[in-house]
């Protein structure tokens, strides 16, 4: 246990020095990037080293501490990320519910079923061909339109739906996996207790599943979080992160280091969710043999 | 009524394809109830395809088998038989008391009733103290016979095992074997054995059932008879040695060049 405790202090300080690592980067060029950027072989490849598009870490961290707009009662900046964030957080992680159950289930059925397995996988690789700037509007519209049982769609479960959309394929085919790595001597086993297909399922397969489910479940994780901000970009939903970005970077001209806060915004989301996943992954796993890896 | 019953009975795979292979041809066996007895045979010789075929994880293609006076497969809807592999098997998530109770939680036992069982599977394989760890902080040798308490917790009249001390260093295998005999004289349960070793088939077995692959079958069964009370000294007897002798030399018949050499030479008896 005390070792334990020790690899995940010493996996914390990592995360954190490698953050800085990239903010020594950043601050390092520039320094010596050229301020107009610049050509490289003859191909503009070098971004422009001024502050309006790369301002100062400092600069970035400090606008948290000052209010949002010029307007005299304007909140101060971090509160309105935060709240954005937890908007998006919200969506994102009914996006990921739905979209784990979907993926769960589709992979248990292409278990019971060869011929589900052959037929439903080409589509589900295909729908992750689709561009999700050119579904979302689409199933902004279908949902505008839904109305059952006095259940009218409210916009951003629209917003969620893309994110379930993103989460379910890795969600899925993990899962897929994880139920097929269950032993053939353990699956005779279970065969030779005449135990029933739903039995192996739960007493085998899915306990079986678990080491392939959770890195399935982290993918699909951020996928719900990346497929809820672009649908609140590209569907104009209010109140999330994904609209602060899009509202932020249209001011960075005048004020650079805005439209940054609100990317940390969203990129710290995404490692809530993540955190999520791998909080159930200690709880589930804490019985299992131990990696034997340092 | 027989423990086993197997009488005429056949098993091709991928029949009329290219890759038909003849596993079994026309075997005829019978296991009387509290006999222990052995498949020995080189490998391809379908001794597995046997012990699946009584256990109704395969079907026969011809012949049947009988098990407990009942078809296969209704003895393994009944759970008349226990099963052990080569491999413990035990399932990782589970704790050792955890991994005994299985078959009687899949047979919708209540959960104290499964305890209570379980309690008394780890008594009976001298392993009381560890009923709360965990499957991989066993040795080999306690994997297994956490495994065999498993296969028996449910108290079937009938054990098969598929080389389940395969894997288990020479020590510990022999140590097993003895305690295999102690386990099965006290629930007084019938064996079907499958091994690669012929002193381990000698020294467990009431008959010996030595098989030859390419079509699979049966060759010769050879009675073994070391006695109830069999010890570390039995393995140094003369009756031991000449079980293996007997063994060793049907096998030598089993081999290819001697293809023909397959007829049964009658049964020796000691």
């Amino acid at each position: 246990m005390n070792q334990q405790l020790r690899r995940a202090a010493y996996r914390t300080g990592m995360f954190f020095v490698s953050i800085a690592l990239v903010a020594v980067l950043w601050e390092l060029y520039k320094v010596i990037g050229p301020e107009k950027g610049g050509k490289l072989f003859g191909v503009a490849i070098l971004p422009r080293a001024n502050d309006t598009a790369m301002p100062h870490i400092w600069e970035m961290l400090s606008r948290y501490a000052e209010p949002e707009m010029r307007s005299p009662n304007s909140k101060l900046i971090w509160f309105v990320v935060l709240k954005g964030a937890f908007y998006s957080f919200r969506l994102a992680l009914v996006g990921f519910i739905i979209g784990s159950t979907i993926g769960v289930a589709l992979a248990a059925l292409m278990t019971r079923f060869k011929t589900m397995e052959r037929g439903l996988l080409p589509y589900l690789v295909i729908s992750q061909t689709v561009p999700l700037i050119a579904l979302a509007p689409l199933v902004v519209s279908w949902g505008g339109k839904l109305e059952i049982f006095g259940f009218t769609w409210p916009r951003w479960l629209s917003a969620s739906v893309l994110g379930a959309f993103l989460a379910f394929f890795p969600i899925a085919v993990g899962t897929l996996r994880g139920l097929k790595s269950a032993p053939a001597a353990s699956l005779e086993l279970m065969d030779s207790y005449a135990a029933s297909w739903k039995q192996t399922l739960f007493k085998l397969r899915f306990p079986a599943a678990i080491p392939y489910m959770v890195p399935a479940f982290k993918l699909g994780a951020s996928g719900a979080v990346i497929g809820v901000v672009v649908a609140e970009i590209s569907t104009g939903l209010k109140g999330g992160i994904g609209r602060l970005i899009i509202e932020y970077a249209r001011q960075a001209t005048g004020d650079p280091a805005k439209v940054f806060t609100a990317v940390f915004g969203a990129a710290g989301l995404g490692l809530a969710m993540a955190g999520l996943v791998a909080l159930a992954d200690v709880l589930l796993m804490r019985n299992r043999p131990k990696e034997t890896t340092t | 009524m027989s423990a086993v019953h197997v009488a005429g009975v056949s098993k091709i795979f991928n029949q009329g394809t290219p890759k038909q292979v003849d596993a079994l041809v026309d075997v005829n066996l019978t296991v009387e109830p509290g006999e222990f007895v052995s498949l020995i045979g080189p490998s391809g010789c379908g001794k597995s395809t046997l012990l699946r075929l009584i256990a109704n994880l395969l079907e026969p293609t011809t012949g049947a088998v009988t098990v407990n006076g009942k078809t296969a497969a209704q003895s393994r809807l009944d759970q008349d038989y226990g099963m052990a592999f080569q491999q413990a098997g035990l399932f990782d998530w589970r704790s050792v008391a955890k991994n005994i109770e299985l078959p009687l939680e899949l047979k919708g036992w209540d959960t104290e009733k499964r305890a209570a069982r379980a309690k008394e599977m780890l008594d009976l394989v001298k392993l009381p103290e560890f009923a709360d760890l965990m499957p991989w902080q066993l040795s080999g040798g306690m994997q297994q016979r956490i495994a065999i308490a498993r296969a028996l917790a449910a108290h079937p009249p009938l054990l098969l095992m598929d080389e389940p001390f395969g894997a288990l260093d020479e020590m510990t295998r022999e140590y097993m074997q003895g305690e295999l005999l102690r386990i099965c004289a006290e629930t007084k349960t019938t064996v079907v054995f499958v091994t690669h070793s012929i002193p381990e088939a000698v020294y467990l077995s009431n008959r010996v059932v030595v098989m030859s692959p390419r079509p699979g079958r049966i060759t010769e069964v050879i009675n073994v008879n070391l006695g109830e009370n069999r010890s570390e000294d039995t393995r140094a007897a003369d009756n031991f040695f000449a079980g293996i002798t007997a063994v060793r030399e049907a096998l030598r018949g089993t081999h290819a060049d001697h293809a023909n050499a397959g007829a049964i030479r009658g049964v020796e008896d000691r």
